[in-house]
């Protein structure tokens, strides 16, 4: 990476500013698909192409590629709420979250390309003697886990967040909540942006427009997939494709655990820094963030059924809205801006899956659901890892296919930190 | 967001109404007779589907009721609506 033509820096910079801006290069090329590749990656999102990334970098594979329906930045990764954190409570989530919070803390340097990782803390807030409880727990595991958690009283967390409303009188009162200071955000298509220059830089293809309509399958062996940009041969494939994970399984007859569900975020007309943390609320599905350009990104829930639609249900917006006025009644006369809806694939556990799978050389990495952009260094990492020397990590060994078969299921409903 | 017409009440908002999944997914009948593959296979694995899917629907607020719906998921268009127990109107 630091041998990259093209390296980013105050020099380039310099450089560039004598020609206006006019002469900066393509971050990555836009190659035709050849014949055959080593490995397929389809789905360029974070995770696919930071796979597609340290299946290059660490695992010296250069003749891969990185098949894409839409654009790079054009699907999750530029839907979510841009949220990092790694305050799980089982140890395989610790685990796997920590892991890619490790790697986000070099991710810029590593990138060569300003990901903007701004570790300004996640507080999630408590509101009933329940939450306290398992909020306590959540703190000592994380700690037990080597992932920096702290308890912060009422009068705490308002110091912390002060405009937050506390008083005893609302509905859902806060009772206290914790603070993971090492968590933050990061700007989320920066990340698709940088893993793409970063793989292609290596050699990586990365083939936008295109879109796979089959896995052609030699007895219990892929051989390579059909897309619209006709046939490429490979004998080793991960699909990476978030909530359209099911449609490539119907392709090769494979059912997963999973349903696809669209969930909602909406931002505000941009105003001056108010807010210089992330908020989580558990009990009342509500959290907020504010962006660089000054914009409060806020997350809504799920609609509770299957959906492909990209855009979500008003009711659900509505019910975020309600406990988001109630926190922060500062709020109420904040215009809202833009709302949109991204489909995510979600396991009856709530845990993602980064997996081999029955069928030779075909490897699943979905089931994020609603909290997979903080994963997404690691996922790749580790999604990188199990396709490269077809077993898994040991940070994603739990994370396999056959817990639905065995029953020893990740059950951790907390993939975004608020209730499911 | 979209209009479901219940077989028992009509024409309802969306949010009066609980999605409860893949439709006609039969209980075994020997339950106990099951290798963990087909329990996994009953109790998670699921279709999926992106376009005409057959679901399970409860009229949670109001005559709390369980029917069956056709419903094309990349479009959220509704094609039948079907009591339980009834065949699918379409195919």
């Amino acid at each position: 990476m630091q041998n990259m033509k093209n390296k980013y820096s105050i020099f380039s910079l310099i450089k560039n500013a004598f020609s206006y801006h006019e002469n900066w290069q393509r971050a990555w090329r836009d190659p035709e698909p050849k014949k055959e590749y080593d490995a397929i990656i389809i789905g360029g999102g974070g995770h696919g192409l930071a796979t597609a990334f340290y299946l290059a970098k660490k695992h010296n594979m250069t003749n891969i590629a990185v098949v894409e329906k839409g654009w790079i930045g054009g699907g999750n990764t530029g839907r979510n709420t841009t949220i990092i954190r790694s305050n799980y409570l089982w140890d395989a989530s610790a685990g796997l979250y920590d892991h890619a919070l490790k790697i986000w803390e070099g991710l810029s340097q590593e990138l060569n390309y300003n990901v903007m990782f701004s570790q300004r803390g996640v507080m999630n807030l408590a509101h009933n003697l329940q939450d306290v409880r398992d909020l306590k727990r959540r703190t000592h595991a994380n700690r037990l886990n080597g992932i920096d958690a702290v308890w912060l009283n009422t009068e705490e967390v308002k110091k912390f967040c002060p405009i937050i409303n506390t008083s005893p009188d609302i509905r859902y009162p806060v009772l206290g909540g914790t603070l993971q200071k090492r968590a933050g955000t990061a700007r989320h298509d920066a990340v698709a942006w940088g893993y793409a220059r970063g793989a292609d830089a290596m050699g990586v293809d990365i083939i936008q427009n295109c879109e796979v309509k089959g896995i052609k399958r030699n007895g219990n062996r892929v051989e390579g997939i059909e897309t619209t940009r006709g046939f490429i041969k490979a004998k080793k494939i991960g699909v990476v494709a978030a909530g359209h994970s099911s449609v490539i399984a119907n392709m090769v007859d494979l059912k997963l655990p999973l349903e696809s569900k669209p969930l909602q975020a909406l931002v505000s007309e941009p105003v001056k820094p108010i807010i210089d943390t992330v908020v989580m609320s558990n009990a009342v599905h509500a959290y907020v963030s504010q962006s660089d350009k000054g914009e409060l990104v806020i997350g809504a829930g799920t609609d509770a059924y299957v959906s492909y639609t990209q855009r979500g249900s008003h009711d659900v917006v509505e019910g975020t809205l309600k406990a988001i006025l109630e926190l922060y009644p500062i709020f109420s006369r904040m215009k809202m801006l833009r709302q949109w809806g991204g489909i995510v694939d979600i396991c009856p556990d709530a845990s993602p899956i980064i997996s081999k799978t029955h069928i030779k050389g075909l490897y699943f990495n979905c089931g994020w659901g609603t909290g997979g952009f903080k994963a997404t260094p690691g996922s790749g990492d580790l999604f990188a890892h199990t396709i490269a020397n077809d077993e898994p990590h040991k940070l994603n060994a739990d994370f396999n296919i056959n817990r639905f078969v065995s029953g020893d299921l990740v059950d951790e409903h907390g993939a975004a930190a608020v209730a499911h | 967001m979209f209009l479901i017409n219940c077989p028992y009440c009509g024409e309802r908002d969306q949010s009066e109404f609980t999605a409860g999944g893949e439709a006609h997914i039969v209980r075994p009948k020997q339950p106990t007779e099951l290798s963990d593959n087909q329990w996994a296979e009953f109790l998670f694995m699921r279709k999926n589907i992106k376009g005409v899917q057959f679901e399970r629907w409860n009229h949670t607020h109001g005559c709390r009721k369980w029917f069956n719906m056709v419903r094309d998921t990349s479009n959220d268009k509704i094609y039948a609506v079907y009591k339980m127990g009834e065949k699918p109107p379409i195919k």
